[in-house]
């Protein structure tokens, strides 16, 4: 966990989703920092997290991961927060703020999919078999995960905000928590918790997003009641990436309005 | 613009070829250098190149793809160029890794190596590659394309597609092994329970062959000890001691040949058959009698079943008591007197009890003064093991032992007799019993 950012100002949490660990935000951290309490994370079983702490039990369904953002809320006595979850995340943030609405003042959503699979008119994006096919990539691409490959050291010379930290070691996975973690995101459907979400939310969408397509944004800007919708000229599932300027500006924007 | 390899430019050529005639031949270091001006086509080498080539703008679409990779997918040029997008051509898992772990290792380190994947070729069947992929920055250090190289990893899907089986497989086995040591582990600490509920039965059974507190007959000094050879087996020692009216009191000791709940059975009618008719009729050699009809009845066509005993009445007389017994086939009491000698109370000629229809028993009278100390005991005593040659301790040292021990009170001979089992260890595999009946000697309390 990492705190950083303006000690005395409002709190913001971000919380990465499937895949890997907070570095996802570090574009964003500063422009957020001058402003912000900025709370970062990794859910237990992902980046630098103490893996002895994550069981196949807890951390197989979405719950799991909304009670680590509940555990770090108590723990630091966080009320207001800001919650900014991405992908898998966004849904993780829906579920605490469900379960405890008290300690949050406004949601974003960033690439949200409450639902991966197709299912009846809704269009989730996905077949049963695509997902399927992915579950099985993840264990055909076993040796690219394993942690036992040996991780390159990368010098600090051109990208100093990454000091000498073991490149590759960033986004890897243990890959039977992988496995877990990729079934409580891609098989979950938490379409009917968006409607208990009632703090102000912002659903951020990109223009081109194979993972979550913009009727995924549309479908969750609708269901939450009084939520807004932006969509970012953006391409790629990870816009706080390939586009940080605009998804932090458009964070900010939100959490700015009274 | 792109230009196919069969259509190079015509800067690409510093010159026209050497023709072979201008060489001498076997001149190999001039073979090299011919070779090599023909590798002199910068874009047949990319376009022609065994690994596939591909530049991807930072939105993902395809800007430059060599010939290679167009082959291996089955696309041709312009069905890609500027139409679709690096994703496009990746599985489902493919298009979800790429976004969510190489896509995001790219942004952060500027290059990624040997990551794994599936290429959708035009037909529908999937290719096992390694890409690696580099970001192009511009003078300014911006970020303008993405190189990527594409690397046919048939051969290595497939040794990794074995390894993941072997590893299942160790896991498995492994799984395996940890089960059926748990189920061994479950069947041990089963059959401890087992046993200790067994060894708590038959304590309770063996405790019921022999009086749960010995009786103190008025005038009398009575002591008793049962050593149990093992707490798996009931043994088939008995003994008792019980009043039969006007001051008189009956004993008896024993060893049913045999072990376990047979012998314990046999053990159990024994002392009540003993008890029975004692009180019809307390004449030792009669008591024995009785018990051989019974015991040969009870087991006729069956089973012999058999033991050994000594059975007596004591009577008070003017020294103290009169001791009257019968022996069928036991070992022969000892009397310890009170002035330090010890003798045994020959039986001679008495039979194992149970097993003719008709046994002959033989009888012996003694008198107990005050001091004098009669001693019962069964054959664990004498038969017990005490060098390393497998000597048995023996009626001569038992003997020995009683006259050293002599003059002594029945408390004093049990304790006695105790510690000289305990000092026997291993070589005492036999389950043991003494009785030991005794007066007072004269002027202690």
């Amino acid at each position: 966990m990492t705190i950083t950012g303006k000690a005395d100002g409002p709190v913001v949490m971000l919380a990465h989703g499937f895949g890997c660990d907070q570095n996802m935000w570090r574009l964003m951290v500063p422009a957020l920092a001058s402003r912000f309490r900025v709370v970062l994370f990794d859910y237990v079983g992902s980046g630098a997290s103490d893996v002895s702490a994550w069981s196949p039990e807890r951390y197989g369904s979405l719950d799991g991961y909304a009670q680590d953002v509940l555990d770090i809320c108590r723990e630091l006595d966080l009320r207001d927060v800001a919650f900014v979850g991405h992908s898998v995340s966004a849904m993780t943030g829906v579920l605490a703020a469900a379960q405890e609405p008290e300690r949050f003042a406004k949601l974003v959503l960033l690439v949200p999919s409450p639902r991966y699979i197709d299912d009846g008119d809704y269009r989730g994006g996905f077949s049963a078999a695509d997902i399927e096919e992915l579950l099985e990539s993840l264990d055909s691409n076993y040796l690219g995960w394993s942690a036992q490959m040996a991780p390159v050291i990368m010098g600090n010379a051109d990208r100093p905000e990454l000091g000498e930290e073991l490149t590759n070691s960033f986004c890897r996975t243990d890959p039977d928590i992988a496995q877990v973690f990729a079934r409580a995101t891609f098989l979950s459907d938490s379409r009917r918790d968006l409607a208990s979400v009632t703090v102000p939310t912002l659903v951020l969408d990109c223009t081109e997003d194979v993972i979550a397509p913009r009727e995924v944004g549309a479908y969750v800007h609708a269901a939450i009641p009084g939520s807004r919708l932006v969509t970012l000229d953006a391409t790629g599932h990870c816009p706080q990436l390939s586009a940080p300027e605009a998804t932090t500006e458009a964070v900010i924007g939100f959490l700015a309005q009274r | 613009m792109c230009r196919t390899g069969q259509d190079p430019p015509p800067h690409a050529h510093q010159g026209p070829p050497p023709r072979r005639g201008d060489r001498s031949p076997g001149d190999t270091a001039s073979d090299a250098v011919f070779s090599a001006l023909l590798e002199d086509d910068v874009e047949e080498l990319y376009e022609e190149a065994p690994c596939g080539y591909l530049s991807t703008l930072l939105d993902g679409k395809i800007a430059k793809v060599n010939a290679t990779l167009l082959g291996w997918l089955g696309y041709t040029r312009e069905h890609v160029i500027g139409k679709m997008s690096f994703s496009d051509l990746l599985t489902i898992g493919g298009k979800l890794y790429h976004e969510t772990h190489f896509a995001p290792l790219l942004r952060m380190q500027g290059e990624v190596n040997g990551i794994a994947l599936e290429l959708k070729a035009a037909d529908g069947t999937r290719l096992p590659v390694l890409i690696s992929s580099k970001v192009k920055v511009g003078s300014d250090g911006t970020p303008q394309l993405i190189r990527t190289t594409v690397t046919d990893a048939r051969d290595r899907r497939a040794y990794e597609a074995e390894l993941l089986r072997r590893r299942r497989e160790a896991e498995e086995a492994r799984r395996e092994a940890e089960l059926s040591r748990k189920a061994e582990v479950e069947a041990r600490q089963q059959a401890e329970r087992d046993r200790n509920r067994l060894q708590g039965v038959l304590a309770v059974l063996q405790r019921s062959l022999v009086p749960p507190t010995l009786p103190q007959p008025e005038g009398l000094e009575a002591a008793a000890y049962y050593h149990t050879a093992s707490v798996d087996q009931v043994g088939g020692d008995f003994y008792d001691l019980f009043p039969i009216g006007g001051g008189r009191w009956c004993f008896f000791l024993g060893d049913v040949c045999g072990k376990g709940p047979e012998a314990a059975a046999v053990t159990s009618l024994t002392r009540y058959t003993l008890r029975a008719a004692a009180i019809h009729d307390p004449d030792p050699v009669t008591v024995l009698s009785t018990l051989n009809t019974v015991l040969h009845q009870h087991y006729i066509g069956g089973d012999p079943r058999y033991c050994t005993a000594i059975f007596g009445t004591l009577t008070p007389s003017d020294a103290g008591f009169t001791v009257r017994l019968a022996s069928g086939g036991h070992p022969p009491a000892v009397l310890m007197h009170a002035d330090g000698t010890a003798e045994y109370l020959p039986t001679p000629g008495g039979l194992l009890v149970g097993i003719l229809p008709n046994a002959r028993f033989s009888a012996a009278t003694c008198e107990l003064a005050p001091g004098d100390t009669v001693v019962l005991y069964t054959d664990g005593l004498t038969e017990a093991r005490i060098g390393p040659d497998g000597t048995r301790y023996g009626d001569e040292a038992l003997l020995d032992y009683a006259t050293d021990l002599a003059p002594a009170t029945a408390d004093k001979t049990v304790g006695a007799l105790t510690t000289l089992l305990q000092s026997f260890g291993d070589g005492l595999d036999d389950d043991t019993a003494i009785l030991a009946l005794g007066i007072a000697p004269a002027g202690s309390p």
